[in-house]
């Protein structure tokens, strides 16, 4: 199935959404603190690893997210305990479940619906940012093919626009590392949502991982993560 | 967390939680300096809690924390991912959820101050996120500064220029910027202030004061109106 493009998914996709994504880098500060991303060709190498692992592991946690909440609404902590099971690090697990009480937290007024209330009320303290943002997703009209395809998105955006801020590169050549990756985002937006979540992919990237855990204890961090 | 209200759907209401005080400025104008001594004067009299938006995450809050003017559990610090305007304006998500989580583990509380991260003159606090504001321009910046307005200058609930002992010494002219300030600002009040000198900023703390009664005059807690 194609992701149908909509006014829906432009307002969940828009960095201007008002849930807190701003202040998240997906590693790429830790990465520039590190000297391991200085320039564009780094940060196109960096976007493409983080795309093929956690992208993808999001992309798919999202679809199944979104079919989840267009079906039935118990079950949200088994869905999240994948979503757990599936981030190794403890920094990146913090950073995954802040993003998603926040984008719960806006979505709720924005899109209000009861699986968006039954999410809640089983994680208060957050879901993983994937199984908030396909729960958001279905809320706001969205298929399954579209929570993929925002997760996907998200996943290199976030690093690209961190990386624009933090080393000043050229933010016209950033976007067209975005958009040489547009093939492979819409081809994550056509994976089918998985219905038995434990087949649910589980791409590791231990140097993210390394990332995540290193920026915690940088004293001079301007991201959140 | 911020689960703390039964309707969800709207943005919590006013009634029965803490005055949200936004405070911004430039960098070094002195807006933690200010925080601090707002917190050594009101402090013994209310129920206070601080978010920090520094543009090196903890600086403000350990700053705050070294000053032993509150306890340091009820100091939160906020990272704005460079974008300090951000953080308070357009994305308030992590503030909003700092507030909710002090005045969750802390409440009921009298007055949560937002810090904002040091930055220029067209900073302003979102609607959603600060109930009142304060601007802080230091005169070092030069008198000029007042008559550029921008949103923080012009629109703030007060704008306090501080460090008025550096005045003679920088030729900033004290006159000029209060006729420019109350120019642009349609009469709302600015006040003067040498935080060095006076540690307690004591006319900013009375204005503070006067907002937070009215505040907590006209938001009573539920309880107040099952009781009335």
């Amino acid at each position: 199935m194609n992701a149908s493009m909509n006014a829906a998914l432009l307002l969940l996709t828009d960095s201007r959404l008002p849930a807190g994504g701003h202040a998240h880098s997906g590693g790429a500060e830790e990465a520039v603190r590190t000297g391991a991303v200085t320039g564009p060709d780094d940060l196109a190498r960096l976007l493409r690893g983080r795309l093929a692992t956690a992208g993808r592991v999001a992309a798919a946690l999202a679809a199944a997210a979104c079919a989840h909440a267009l079906t039935t609404n118990d079950d949200w902590r088994e869905l999240d305990a994948e979503a757990d099971a599936r981030t190794a690090s403890p920094a990146q697990r913090d950073a995954s479940r802040t993003q998603g009480r926040l984008l719960v937290r806006s979505a709720r007024r924005i899109w209000p619906s009861s699986a968006l209330d039954a999410l809640t009320t089983a994680l208060p303290g957050g879901a993983h940012h994937p199984v908030a943002l396909g729960a958001v997703a279905a809320a706001a009209g969205c298929t399954p093919s579209d929570a993929a395809l925002a997760a996907a998105y998200q996943a290199v955006t976030g690093p690209a626009t961190a990386a624009v801020r933090l080393l000043g590169l050229d933010p016209v050549t950033v976007h067209r590392l975005l958009a040489d990756l547009a093939p492979e985002l819409d081809a994550m937006a056509r994976t089918p949502a998985t219905a038995d979540w434990a087949d649910l992919p589980a791409h590791a990237a231990p140097a993210l991982d390394l990332l995540a855990e290193g920026h915690v204890h940088n004293p001079l961090k301007l991201f959140v993560s | 967390m911020g689960a703390a209200h039964d309707d969800q759907h709207e943005a919590p209401g006013p009634h029965g939680r803490a005055l949200r005080l936004g405070i911004g400025g430039p960098v070094g104008s002195g807006k933690t300096a200010l925080v601090a001594a707002l917190c050594r004067t009101l402090g013994p009299s209310m129920r206070l809690g601080v978010v920090t938006n520094d543009i090196y995450t903890t600086e403000d809050a350990d700053f705050l924390r070294r000053a032993g003017v509150l306890d340091p559990e009820r100091i939160l610090a906020v990272q704005t991912g460079c974008c300090p305007h951000t953080a308070i304006r357009d994305d308030i998500a992590a503030n909003v959820d700092a507030v909710e989580t002090l005045e969750e583990r802390f409440g009921p509380l009298d007055l949560v101050i937002v810090e904002s991260g040091g930055d220029n003159l067209t900073a302003t606090f979102s609607r959603g996120l600060a109930d009142k504001q304060i601007f802080v321009l230091d005169v070092s910046g030069g008198d000029k500064v007042p008559r550029k307005g921008g949103p923080g200058v012009t629109g703030a609930d007060l704008l306090v220029v501080n460090k008025t002992d550096l005045a003679p010494l920088v030729g900033a002219d004290l006159t000029v910027m209060s006729r420019d300030a109350g120019a642009v600002r349609n009469g709302k009040p600015v006040l003067f202030t040498s935080i060095r000198q006076d540690q307690g900023a004591h006319a900013v703390a009375e204005w503070v004061a006067g907002v937070t009664d009215s505040w907590r005059h006209d938001h009573p807690h539920d309880h107040a109106h099952e009781h009335a």
